[in-house]
């Protein structure tokens, strides 16, 4: 059984329909990454899983257990095995609060009295390699890489089966967000943990995801192996999306396929494919709706696949 | 074509605070050649920011310039009145600045904003519309006329930081300053701005100074890269000398940081152990010192000087020191 199953998950704030309907799965232990444009539905994918935004139709299963639309109740006993990893760094921690009450506070929620709550600050500081007179400060006298490593504290204090992240690495410095990835590939190994990460740095998903999926429009255009991915994106948008890493060497010869225009908006979503306008790869077929097809795990909406 | 239009010569800059004199900026000696694209690397706190605001003199009250100069054309920007700097900021140095949610006034219309950093100029309304759209258009904004119209929340990320740059380049600059302009932005939006500012650049030859903590960015926009660590520049050179022939032991640790260098999936990507040193009371010798693997005795107790190992390729390291004598 897998751990979280996503299956044609709809949001809709009004007219505007951000997830037109998203399937995914993730294996207890596994490493999954969403990427994408802005504005392609990312956030709002694993803000649906955790119930903090809406999903009007479609079903996300964690261990079995039907949780879309599950009233608080029935989340809130849950997050103690889904933590969430938010983007702001700062500004996902209280600024009244100091450190030792922010990453004590899942077990506060939890009315899980019996724990000794200075003891398990002071674990999880060293967890994440922060010092443990940390405890005492308060979030503005922290950098921003400091304050990434207390939101992975956080979000570990009740070691879940499955952690959330929302750009994870998004402002860090190379170096820290080198500690960063360490830290959750090492966690990840010893205690089993499973990932959906958002990112839009492609570098950071080469490291760390075990499979991708790419978004487009509130939808999936391709999925698979984050290696067969790499090496052979069949979607012209992967394909567009993957040669837009620059990289770290001026003499890389980067064959760069541009995107055409800007993404179309959701209150107006095209007829067909709904990259074809913007597609370099474009052809007539590609004014008919393409569906969703697996073969042998690799999934792709593409009427005109790259080979 | 070497001529210099800026020139940071010593400059060094504290900030007064209640622990003491906290050293941001330390002996910084740079140039920036017209129309060339120089960029400043260095991570978190090595004074990237500290360095703008100093160029443009739009610093905290507590800073302090304690020594050297900020020269534009030949000038020293340092001793310049606030009147004359009004004048150069906007007109012969522009900014664009890291997030492109906040630099645009929400309730006034792009159109309204452009008419009004025009302020100097003596055209008409209609004429600096005109500019205005012709400059939307340049940046790549579609059917810039009725766009002119439209409140900054009707543009995505990206456009807006693209109506930032053309704000930045009506006055036709000599500098643009760009600070971390993509950092807000993703990777296909990014590589949409750099190409936009190298077209740009081609079409109105200002020099730009970019500043990054991104290399992969850096390697594929600039001429040159100076690397600044902890408030000091460690070195500076050609784009291809510094990441094909780094000759500091830090802008070496940070390429191989860099996770678009390393193909492989890695279990254990390198980092550079350790933190920076404390700015208000600073060890002596290199700064770099703690988090060197190749530290030796001479770099605890002396400072390296910024030495010219080839034609425009500096390091401050003690190792190059080394090879250099014996």
């Amino acid at each position: 059984m897998s751990l979280l199953n996503v299956v044609d998950l709809n949001t809709s704030y009004g007219p505007v329909n951000v997830l037109a309907g998203v399937s995914f799965t993730v294996e207890p232990g596994e490493t999954y990454a969403l990427v994408g444009e802005s504005g392609s539905g990312k956030t709002t994918v694993i803000r649906a899983i955790a119930g903090l935004a809406p999903a009007q139709n479609g079903s996300v299963t964690f261990e079995g257990q039907e949780i879309r639309g599950a009233p608080e109740s029935v989340m809130r006993p849950l997050r103690k095995d889904m933590a969430m990893m938010f983007q702001d760094p700062v500004g996902s921690l209280s600024p009244r609060l100091t450190i030792r009450s922010l990453i004590t506070e899942p077990y506060r929620i939890q009315g899980m009295k019996d724990r000794d709550l200075d003891a398990e600050a002071k674990r999880l500081l060293e967890m994440v390699n922060l010092p443990t007179h940390f405890a005492d400060r308060y979030p503005y006298q922290l950098s921003g890489g400091q304050a990434r490593r207390v939101g992975v504290a956080r979000a570990l204090a009740l070691e879940p089966k499955l952690i959330l992240a929302d750009e994870p690495t998004a402002g860090l410095d190379v170096s820290v967000q080198g500690e960063l990835l360490n830290l959750l590939n090492d966690l990840r190994e010893r205690l089993g943990l499973a990932m959906v990460i958002i990112t839009h740095n492609l570098s950071v998903v080469r490291h760390v995801a075990d499979r991708m999926g790419i978004m487009y429009l509130g939808r999936l255009v391709e999925e698979g192996t984050t290696e067969t991915i790499f090496k052979d994106p069949r979607h012209p948008y992967t394909r567009c999306l993957l040669s837009a890493n620059p990289e770290p060497d001026p003499d890389a010869r980067l064959e760069r396929i541009a995107l055409k225009g800007e993404p179309p908006s959701l209150l107006k979503r095209p007829s067909g494919c709904e990259f074809r306008e913007r597609c370099p790869f474009a052809k007539d077929i590609c004014t008919q709706t393409p569906e969703w097809e697996v073969d042998g795990g690799h999934g792709l909406r593409c009427l005109a696949p790259l080979s | 074509m070497t001529d210099t239009l800026l020139e940071i010569d010593r400059l060094s800059v504290d900030y007064e605070t209640g622990r003491g004199d906290l050293k941001a900026l330390r002996d910084i000696t740079f140039n920036v050649n017209k129309g060339e694209i120089v960029g400043i690397v260095g991570e978190s706190g090595c004074g990237k920011s500290t360095l703008i605001s100093s160029i443009l003199r739009l610093t905290a009250p507590n800073t302090r310039f304690r020594e050297g100069e900020v020269r534009f054309k030949g000038k020293d920007l340092l001793q310049a009145s606030e009147r004359q700097m009004r004048n150069l900021r906007g007109a012969d140095i522009s900014i664009v600045f890291q997030d492109p949610m906040q630099t645009h006034n929400p309730v006034l219309t792009i159109g309204q904003q452009m008419l009004d950093i025009q302020h100097r100029s003596k055209q008409s309304k209609a004429d600096k519309l005109a500019h205005a759209a012709k400059m939307l258009g340049a940046v790549g904004i579609p059917d810039p006329e009725a766009r002119l119209k439209q409140y900054p929340h009707e543009f995505s990320g990206g456009m807006r930081q693209r109506i930032a740059i053309a704000m930045a380049l009506m006055s036709e600059p000599d500098l643009l300053i760009a600070d971390e302009p993509t950092t807000a932005l993703d990777a296909t939006l990014e590589v949409q701005i750099i190409e936009r500012l190298q077209e740009l650049q081609r079409e109105f030859h200002c020099a730009i100074l970019f500043i990054s903590h991104h290399l992969g960015v850096i390697a594929e926009l600039c001429d040159r890269v100076v690397v600044m660590y902890a408030g000091a520049v460690v070195e500076s050179g050609e784009v291809r000398e510094i990441f094909h022939n780094p000759k500091h032991p830090y802008t070496r640790r940070l390429i191989e940081c860099d996770p678009g260098h390393i193909k492989e999936r890695a279990r254990i990507l390198p980092t550079i152990p350790g933190e920076v040193p404390d700015l208000a009371n600073l060890p002596g010798g290199c700064i770099f010192r703690d988090r060197c693997d190749q530290a030796m005795a001479r770099c605890a107790s002396d400072v390296p000087p910024l030495d010219q190992l080839k034609e425009g390729h500096h390091a401050a390291c003690w190792l190059n020191h080394e090879e250099a004598t014996s």
